[in-house]
C-alpha cells in the first residue's frame, strides 16, 4: 500500500508526526488554561472572582500573561554562573513534556487500513496482531523526573543569591525523597499487571473494578500515596516549600525575568498535567470508561488536576521538618509494608 | 540509518567525555558527565537493551551525579585548574595508558564479540527484556546480588553513623 520509507509505510510516519503535534498542542493548552483555571477556581473558592477583564470570563488571560512575559527584559545577574543560568529552565521544561512520549492515551484507532496506536512511542505489529510500545514506559517516566530535578538545581546554584540556593537545594531534597516512596508505590501496580509496558497495563484495568486502584485494598493506598508523593515530588501544594515567599522570596527562580521564569512556570504546570496523566494511568484505568476513549482519558485527567489545584485552595503548607518526616517515616515505610500486603493478596487470591 | 545515529551520538559521548577532564569548573565537568552518560543509555536503546538505558538514566544521571552536583555546590568549589600534583599526573596517565592498551589488545584480539550467553532477539521478544534480567539476577546470580544488597546496606549504615554521632 503506496510508498515505503525505510521498510516502514508511509502512513507510519504520517501518524506519528501527527500524535506528536497534537499531544504536544494538547499540553501546550493544558498548561495555558490550568494557569487560567487555577486563577479562576481558587477565585472562587475563596469567594473571589478571578480574572474576568481579558475576553470573556477572562479567557484570553493566559495569552495577555503570555505576551506580557515575552515582552519583559531578559537579566541575567552578573554574577551568574552564565551557561548554567540560561540552560537550566530547559533543562526544566524539556524532561516535563517529553514523559508524554510513553503515555498511552487511547487503545488503537484504525487509519486508511493501518492499526494505529495512540501512544507516541508504539507501533502496531501486524503479524503478532498486538501493540509494541517501549516495554520500560514507567522507568522513563521515573527517568525523566529524575532528569528534571537538574534544572531545578542548577538554576539555584547558577542565580548565585543565597535565596535561589536554598530554594533549590530545598527543592531538589525534597523531588529526591519522594521519588522514592512514589517508586516503590508503583511497584504496587508492576506486582498485579506483571510488566512493565503502559500500554498493557492500561490494557488489563478493563470495567469500573478492574481499575488498579479498585482491585484491592493495598493497591487503593498505593494509589493514593503515589498521587500525594508525586504533588510533594512536583512541588505544588502543601508542599510548595521550594517558593515559601516568606522565607525564599521565590525559591530557585528568584532571579529570573522574562521567558525563562515563563519557562519555570510552564514546567511546573507541565508536570502537574504529567503526574496527573501518570496517575490516570497507573491507578485509575487510563483510556476505560463510559465515553470513547480519549475522552476518558482527558476526563480523568482534567479531574485529577481539578483535585490538585482543589488541595491548593484548601490546605496550608507543610514545615520542612515536617514534609521530611512525612515523606522518609511515614510514605516509605507505608508503601513497604503495602508491597508485602499485596504480596500475600496476589497469593491468596490469585 | 542506525550506523549514522551511532556516529552521531558516539561524536557527542566522545566529545563531553573530553569536557569532563577539560572543564575548569567541576560543575560544567559534572554536566558534561551527566551527557555522557545520556549517550551511554541511547547506545544502551540502540543494542535493544531498554531496561538497561532506563537504569542508566535513574541511577547514574539522576542519582548519583545529583548528589555529585549537590558535594560541589555545597563545598563550593570554584576552579582547581593549575593545582594538580605532579604524582597525581603521572599515575593518571600511566592508568589511562594501561587501559588504553588493555582495550587495543581486547580489540585486536576479537574477544569481545566471542561468548554469547544462549540469548538472542528471538527469546528476549518471546520473554521480555526486563523478565530475562529478573530470572537471570534472581536465580544464576542470587548470591552476588544479595551480597550486592548486604554492601549497600552496611554503606547506608554507615552514612547514618557518621551523620548522626549519638543516635
Amino acid at each position: 500500500m503506496g510508498y515505503e520509507i525505510l521498510g516502514l509505510p508511509l502512513i507510519y510516519y504520517i501518524t506519528m508526526v501527527a500524535k506528536t503535534v497534537a499531544v504536544f498542542v494538547f499540553v501546550l493548552l493544558t498548561v495555558a488554561y490550568a494557569t487560567w483555571a487555577e486563577r479562576k477556581l481558587i477565585g472562587h473558592m475563596q469567594v473571589r472572582i478571578g480574572p474576568k477583564r481579558v475576553g470573556p470570563y477572562g479567557l484570553l488571560q493566559p495569552i495577555a500573561d503570555g505576551l506580557k512575559l515575552f515582552f519583559k527584559e531578559e537579566i541575567v545577574p552578573a554574577q551568574a554562573s552564565r551557561f548554567a543560568f540560561l540552560i537550566a529552565p530547559l533543562v526544566a521544561l524539556v524532561p516535563a513534556f517529553i514523559s508524554f512520549a510513553v503515555i498511552p492515551f487511547g487503545d488503537t484507532v484504525t487509519i486508511a487500513g493501518y492499526q494505529v496506536p495512540l501512544q507516541i512511542a508504539s507501533v502496531y505489529d501486524g503479524t503478532s496482531m498486538r501493540v509494541l510500545d517501549i516495554n520500560v514506559g514507567v522507568l522513563y517516566i521515573l527517568a525523566m523526573a529524575s532528569v528534571g530535578v537538574y534544572g531545578i538545581v542548577l538554576a539555584g546554584w547558577a542565580s548565585n543569591s543565597k535565596y535561589s540556593l536554598l530554594g533549590g537545594l530545598r527543592s531538589s531534597a525534597q523531588m529526591i525523597s519522594y521519588e522514592l516512596a512514589a517508586g516503590l508505590a508503583i511497584i504496587l501496580v508492576f506486582m498485579s499487571s506483571e510488566t512493565l509496558s503502559l500500554h498493557k497495563i492500561v490494557a488489563e484495568q478493563a470495567g469500573l473494578f478492574g481499575w488498579n486502584i479498585f482491585r484491592n485494598p493495598f493497591m487503593f493506598a498505593g494509589g493514593i500515596i503515589f498521587f500525594i508523593c508525586s504533588l510533594a515530588e512536583i512541588n505544588r501544594t502543601p508542599f510548595d516549600l521550594p517558593e515559601a515567599e516568606t522565607e525564599l522570596v521565590s525559591g530557585f527562580c528568584t532571579e529570573y525575568s522574562s521567558m525563562k521564569y515563563a519557562m519555570f512556570f510552564m514546567a511546573e504546570y507541565a508536570n502537574m498535567v504529567t503526574v496527573c496523566a501518570v496517575t490516570t494511568t497507573l491507578f485509575l484505568g487510563g483510556w476505560h470508561g463510559p465515553f470513547p476513549p480519549v475522552v476518558n482519558f482527558v476526563a480523568k485527567v482534567y479531574g485529577l488536576i481539578f483535585v490538585c489545584m482543589w488541595i491548593r485552595a484548601t490546605y496550608p503548607r507543610y514545615r520542612y521538618d515536617q514534609l521530611m518526616r512525612l515523606g522518609w517515616k511515614v510514605f516509605l515505610p507505608a508503601t513497604l509494608l503495602l508491597i508485602c500486603g499485596n504480596a500475600v493478596w496476589l497469593l491468596v487470591f490469585p | 540509518m542506525e550506523t549514522l545515529f551511532f556516529f552521531v551520538v558516539a561524536a557527542v559521548a566522545v566529545i563531553s567525555g573530553l569536557l569532563v577532564i577539560t572543564c575548569k569548573n567541576p560543575i560544567n565537568s559534572a554536566l558534561s558527565l551527566i551527557m555522557t552518560f545520556f549517550c551511554i543509555a541511547t547506545f544502551y536503546v540502540m543494542l535493544n537493551a531498554p531496561f538497561m538505558a532506563a537504569i542508566q538514566v535513574i541511577v547514574y544521571a539522576g542519582a548519583i551525579m545529583v548528589l555529585i552536583v549537590f558535594v560541589i555546590m555545597l563545598l563550593n568549589i570554584r576552579s582547581e585548574a593549575g593545582r594538580r600534583g605532579a604524582h597525581t599526573t603521572l599515575f593518571g596517565s600511566a592508568l589511562g595508558i594501561f587501559g588504553l592498551i588493555e582495550l587495543l589488545y581486547f580489540l585486536a584480539k576479537g574477544g569481545l564479540t566471542g561468548s554469547r550467553g544462549g540469548l538472542d532477539a528471538k527469546i528476549i521478544e518471546q520473554f521480555g527484556h526486563t523478565e530475562l534480567i529478573g530470572r537471570a539476577l534472581f536465580t544464576q546470580f542470587l548470591l552476588p546480588f544479595e551480597i550486592t544488597s548486604i554492601l549497600l546496606l552496611v554503606a547506608i549504615i554507615g552514612a547514618v553513623i557518621l551523620a548522626k554521632k549519638n543516635i
